[in-house]
């Protein structure tokens, strides 16, 4: 717990302020600010269609809020394509897997390692000389992550043929492949059994502790975000109505009412 | 009684009764099939990566070959002139990236479609302009492609091969491998497949969707240039050249938009049902069956499989 509140006093990472989206006339997120901090894990929470999956999509660029401000490692971020995102160190996972379905376990986490393998399309084409050094250095990393996620068992398997929960584990390592600074993780845990949420919540902590990265989490299973986040930030019909540690949260009654509903 | 005579029972016979025949027919069916099968190679690059149909493809080809024609009537050695050629298929490549994908991105795939239609018309009215309408005849020679034929004596007869052919078929499988192992074995190979199945996905692991469009356009390109030489030495260089490419149509129908191993297959079918068609069945209607064959084929196929040899199979949720 002390572990958990040194982070929470850290630096921020990433500082949304005042952000606002709306498509046509209906607006997803109104006058959001909050922010994340460097090695934590953050959790967003709300009821559906409170705006979270919005919220990430403007974080790694696929949508651009119409007023706000958004700080990264402390300067502020002009108009970003999801390209430049993912330049800078920002991963992120689907809330429904979006995997490249033909290719095998290797493939698609290798396709993590794109930002990273830098050498001309004329040493690709030779398959030779420092392409293949490259492509050999980049498959040792890529090992790693399968052997740090337990799926050496289908790294030749093409995943659109892999169980849900092999899936999301897959789609957690091309993640983790980019080596990012921030991993955004949109439902990481849907869909699965306790014993996979288990094995998934495990991946989360390790890859936060080990490998560093600081994670912003969407989440609906409520014990799995008091066990793993440092702060939670909590969202109704796209506007902030909570954000503190998770005890906190939790006994908060606006957040209470949110999930429960009010008596009018 | 005389009539299915003569569909069933005469043109096997004809084929037992001299098989150095058939072998003859059905290498020529083979060549011409692995040159569709490098056209419907282009289309599928393209389609794959960026979803567009490229009604331009076959014009892709012809305005290739004027380029290294015309090029070379203007004095420029033949070598230099492929090289300039590969160039001007880069830059065209960047060019329809930036002035007609990126501005129509996320727009109806008709739309894309109909600006296809517009590449087509550019190219024709530039390829005009700059090289002349008339017909010219490939610089064959000076690229090193050999001419005349061999002769071999197989099952009691002889089988007569164009050298030009064979060159054809081989550089063609050459480039299909090559093109095979690129997109299977690299980086690039690996974000372009990536790309094909998931754009949102792709972008968020830094892919940048531009990059792959200029690289699947120029590899559509140079297999364009490809063909184009070979068609060209077959025949001559000229805007006519273009209906050939719309032999690459069934192709695809039979083969599947998506499937690479089925844009080869179903050249290879087309190319040697057509050719098989027109020497044994063609006088039964006084021949002339080649020009409509292969589309015949492809409807018969899309009864019993309407995605395709190899294509996906959608399955929608209802």
């Amino acid at each position: 717990m002390s572990e958990k509140r040194a982070i929470a006093a850290g630096e921020a990472l990433l500082s949304l302020e005042h952000v606002s989206l709306s498509f046509g006339g209906v607006t997803a997120i109104s006058d959001v600010s909050f922010d994340i901090r460097k090695g934590e894990i953050r959790a967003i929470i709300g009821p559906n269609g409170a705006g979270k999956t919005s919220m990430l999509n403007v974080i790694n660029g696929f949508y651009q809020p119409q007023i706000g401000r958004i700080l990264f490692r402390g300067q502020a971020r002009a108009r970003m394509r999801p390209y430049e995102a993912a330049s800078q160190g920002i991963a992120r996972t689907f809330q429904n897997v979006a995997l490249f379905k033909g290719m095998t376990t290797l493939d698609n986490i290798m396709t993590g390692r794109s930002l990273r393998m830098k050498k001309g399309l004329f040493w690709q084409a030779l398959r030779h000389g420092p392409a293949l050094e490259e492509e050999i250095a980049h498959r040792r990393v890529c090992e790693g992550i399968i052997d740090f996620l337990e799926i050496e068992h289908v790294r030749k398997t093409p995943v659109g043929a892999l169980p849900y929960g092999l899936q999301k584990r897959v789609e957690l390592g091309r993640a983790l492949a980019m080596e990012p600074e921030l991993l955004l993780l949109d439902e990481p845990t849907a869909g699965m059994n306790l014993e996979e949420k288990e094995d998934m919540s495990r991946f989360i902590v390790e890859a936060n502790r080990r490998l560093g990265a600081t994670i912003a989490l969407i989440e609906h299973d409520i014990g799995v975000v008091m066990d793993l986040s440092t702060r939670v930030v909590v969202l109704e019909y796209g506007r902030k109505i909570a954000d503190d540690v998770p005890d906190v949260v939790k006994a908060d009654q606006k957040v209470i009412d949110a999930y429960l509903g009010v008596a009018h | 009684m005389n009539i299915l005579n003569a569909v069933f029972v005469d043109p096997f016979a004809q084929m037992i009764a001299a098989p150095d025949l058939l072998v003859q027919t059905i290498w020529e069916g083979f060549v011409s099939g692995v040159l569709y099968a490098l056209i419907a190679l282009g289309f599928v690059l393209i389609y794959k990566a960026s979803g567009v149909f490229n009604f331009a493809q076959g014009i892709m080809m012809v305005f290739a070959a004027l380029t290294l024609v015309g090029l070379h009537e203007k004095g420029v050695p033949a070598w230099i002139a492929l090289l300039a050629t590969i160039a001007v298929m880069y830059v065209l490549a960047l060019a329809i990236e930036r002035l007609v994908l990126r501005p129509l991105v996320n727009q109806p795939d008709i739309m894309l479609l109909m600006a296809t239609f517009g590449i087509t018309y550019f190219l024709i009215g530039f390829g005009e302009l700059v090289f002349g309408g008339n017909p010219k005849s490939m610089i064959a020679q000076e690229l090193f492609l050999p001419s005349g034929a061999l002769d071999f004596k197989v099952l009691g007869g002889s089988v007569t091969l164009q050298k030009l052919d064979i060159a054809a078929a081989a550089i063609a499988i050459v480039m299909v491998a090559v093109l095979g192992l690129f997109f299977q074995k690299t980086r690039i190979g690996r974000a372009l497949r990536a790309v094909a199945d998931d754009h949102q996905a792709a972008l968020s692991v830094g892919i940048s969707l531009n990059q792959i469009w200029v690289i699947v356009w120029f590899a559509a390109g140079v297999v364009a240039l490809a063909t184009g030489i070979m068609w060209g030495a077959r025949s001559e260089v000229s805007f006519a050249l273009q209906v050939v490419a719309l032999k690459a149509l069934p192709v695809l129908i039979l083969g599947g938009l998506t499937s690479i191993p089925g844009a080869i297959v179903g050249g290879l079918i087309i190319g040697v049902g057509e050719k098989l068609g027109e020497f044994y069945w063609g006088r039964l209607i006084g021949s002339g069956i080649e020009s409509w064959l292969a589309y015949f084929i492809a409807l018969a196929f899309l009864w019993f499989r309407p995605q395709g040899l190899f294509g996906e199979r959608i399955i929608e949720r209802i």
